[in-house]
């Protein structure tokens, strides 16, 4: 049995290495200044960079950080203080249905809501990745007020605080890094999803910047995507830098999620 | 001595409340009154004889057949007997009879519990706690409340005492208010220097002083303690008892305790608790056994249950 699983563990750590690796070797090539600062080259021109998908990877997500992060914390302290454990309970579990629904029917549900009639933008593909990060940001929140201690609540109800007040001045402060560590591991898990664009945010002009979110803009998993399949080599080795690119992006937002959560866990801790 | 309005929680009830404030005023009026009062309290202390420590004391809570249920099950029942001003009451019994259900009623703490219930009447200054256009959030300011373990908020010193003064906008002063506060708990001049430091910070004992600092700032007229010394060690315990000593000249205190020698120590008046199961169903909840001075229910219990647990036969 320990065998087994350790042989499992060995698997998922080689799978990982495997993947960096590759896309590394295949992308540390095409890894120069013209990448960040060029927009794809027109076809059969060689060079060409990813700053329009770069760029458009940015403001989507922060698009998308700006819608879920809020509706997530309020939800989440919603669950946790105020509602009724019944209805904390639908809410967790739709959450997790949420958390679990195929990606790509995210996408076609935006592209049925919004783009049909009204076209392809930034705003729409933002809305994608929101649905995505949201159930991500709440669980996650849920998870570090609950692990704020009621003892604190109690002490500034005691004091003449109202529950409004209480969460407020009390239990946010001391979740807030929490609340950031969710952020930053929704952010990085958003920043790298593909289908949910497909639909939304799939057809822009790939030679330029694009920085109204009303239009559709490039963005690194859709670049990725559609150079890998281009015949030029040159668009398949910006492809495989852009991966590179998204995947150490990923990787530290990742990282420092989770060392920023071990630290706001002790920090917490100590308030016990 | 403390000064500040007493009266009801809403303006209704107050002829009671007048009458006294004329007889504190006569003994803040004349110097050797209040010498003789004192003189008269340290008698008291000392459980000896004079008059009973509660005699001429206005009632600051009534309680009247209480009883304390979680979700039907009851927790405590049947309590009836009164809080005097200006005096440190304790409440002793073994675990479980109740005395942390019954104090949390006292300033509506209970009411965050889903499903906790209180049956029966708490007067506050003749006023009904929990009738209707009480706002429990007014209570609390009155009724102050220190925890078992000291649950100072992780921000710094000043703010945790600054809390209750932000929140009730009483922001006027609010250094000073602060430096008063920790004053009367006996911390000042161990944070002065540090006000800024984080209050997670400073000792258990420090931080206990911190959390009774927090509620006084606030100006209550009770303070509730619910075994306020057990997470501390003799010396801290010790600082504490001294404290309670000290503001029952300004407060009406209420502490919880497991320890008999603290009673013994720092209470005037003591009621004892201890847990019945009922004839029928079997079910076991807390009952009040005796109350009164604390010198009688120690050396002259009248209720041979009380008398086993201050010898500790039983307990
Ligand atoms: N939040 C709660 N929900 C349900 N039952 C509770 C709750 N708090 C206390 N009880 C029950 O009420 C009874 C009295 O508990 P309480 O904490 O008031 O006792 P206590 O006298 O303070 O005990 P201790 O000396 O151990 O602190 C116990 O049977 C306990 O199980
Ligand atoms: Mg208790």
């Amino acid at each position: 049995m320990e065998g087994f699983a350790t042989a499992a563990a060995l698997l998922a750590v080689a799978v990982l290495a495997i993947v960096l690796i590759s896309v590394a070797r295949k992308g540390f090539p095409a890894l120069n200044l013209d990448l960040f600062t060029q927009n794809a080259a027109p076809f059969g021109q060689s060079g060409g960079g990813i700053e329009n998908a770069i760029i458009g990877t940015v403001i989507i997500v922060l698009i998308a950080a700006a819608i879920s992060l809020p509706v997530g914390v309020l939800l989440a302290i919603f669950n946790t203080e105020f509602a009724p454990q019944r209805l904390a309970e639908a809410i967790r579990l739709t959450l997790n249905v949420l958390a679990g629904v195929p990606t790509i029917v995210i996408g076609v549900f935006i592209f049925s809501l919004i783009v049909v009639g009204r076209g392809q933008s930034g705003i729409a593909g933002a809305l994608g990745l929101s649905i995505i990060m949201l159930p991500l940001i709440a669980r996650a929140t849920e998870e570090v007020l609950l692990l704020v201690p009621s003892t604190l609540r109690e002490g500034s109800m005691a004091l003449g605080a109202s529950r409004t007040r209480t969460v407020l001045t009390v239990i946010l402060p001391t979740a807030v890094g929490g609340i950031v560590t969710a952020t930053i591991v929704a952010v990085a898990r958003a920043a790298g999803e593909t289908a949910p664009l497909l639909f939304t945010c799939s057809i822009f002009v790939a030679t330029a910047v694009t920085t109204d979110p009303r239009q559709a803009m490039a963005t690194l998993p859709i670049v990725i995507f559609s150079s890998s399949e281009s015949p030029d080599p040159h668009a398949q080795q910006v492809a495989w830098a852009a991966a590179l690119v998204l995947i150490a992006v990923v990787l530290i937002g990742s990282i420092v999620g989770r060392l920023l959560s071990a630290k706001t866990r002790r920090q917490i801790e100590r308030a016990r | 001595m403390h000064t500040n309005d007493k009266s009801g929680i809403i303006d209704s009830m107050s002829d009671d409340v007048s009458q006294s404030e004329s007889t504190e005023a006569d003994v803040v009026g004349e110097p050797g009154l209040a010498l003789a009062r004192s003189q008269a309290k340290l008698a008291e202390m000392a459980g000896q004889h004079g008059d009973s420590p509660q005699s001429g004391r206005r009632v600051v809570f009534g309680l009247e057949d209480v009883s304390v249920s979680y979700s039907g099950m009851v927790a405590i029942r049947d309590v009836a007997f009164d809080i005097h001003e200006n005096l440190a009451t304790a409440f002793i019994g073994p675990s479980g009879c109740g005395k942390t259900t019954l104090l949390r009623s006292m300033n509506r703490m209970n009411d965050l519990i889903q499903g906790a219930e209180v049956a029966g009447r708490i007067t506050y200054h003749g006023q009904d706690l929990f009738g209707a256009g009480v706002d429990a959030v007014e209570v609390r300011r009155r009724i102050g409340m220190v925890f078992q373990r000291p649950n100072p908020f992780p921000k710094s010193i000043y703010d945790n005492v600054a809390f209750g003064l932000r929140i009730h906008g009483m922001k006027d002063n609010l250094s000073d208010r602060v430096e008063q506060a920790l004053r009367h708990a006996a911390l000042w001049d161990e944070v002065k220097d540090r006000l800024k430091h984080s209050a997670l910070s400073l000792s258990g004992g420090q931080q206990q002083r911190l959390c009774i600092a927090r509620a006084l700032a606030i100006e209550p007229d009770v303070i509730l303690m619910d075994e306020p010394a057990s997470a501390l060690d003799p010396v801290a315990t010790l600082a504490i008892e001294d404290l309670v000593g000290v503001l029952k000249n300004d407060y009406t205190i209420v502490i919880v305790t497991h320890n008999m020698q603290q009673a013994a120590r720092v209470a005037d008046m003591t009621a004892f608790f201890s847990v019945d199961a009922d004839e029928k169903t079997g079910n076991r909840s807390g009952v009040l056994v005796e109350s009164g001075p604390t010198s009688d229910l120690f050396i002259r219990p009248s209720d041979p249950r009380t008398e086993a647990y201050v010898t500790g036969r039983f307990g």
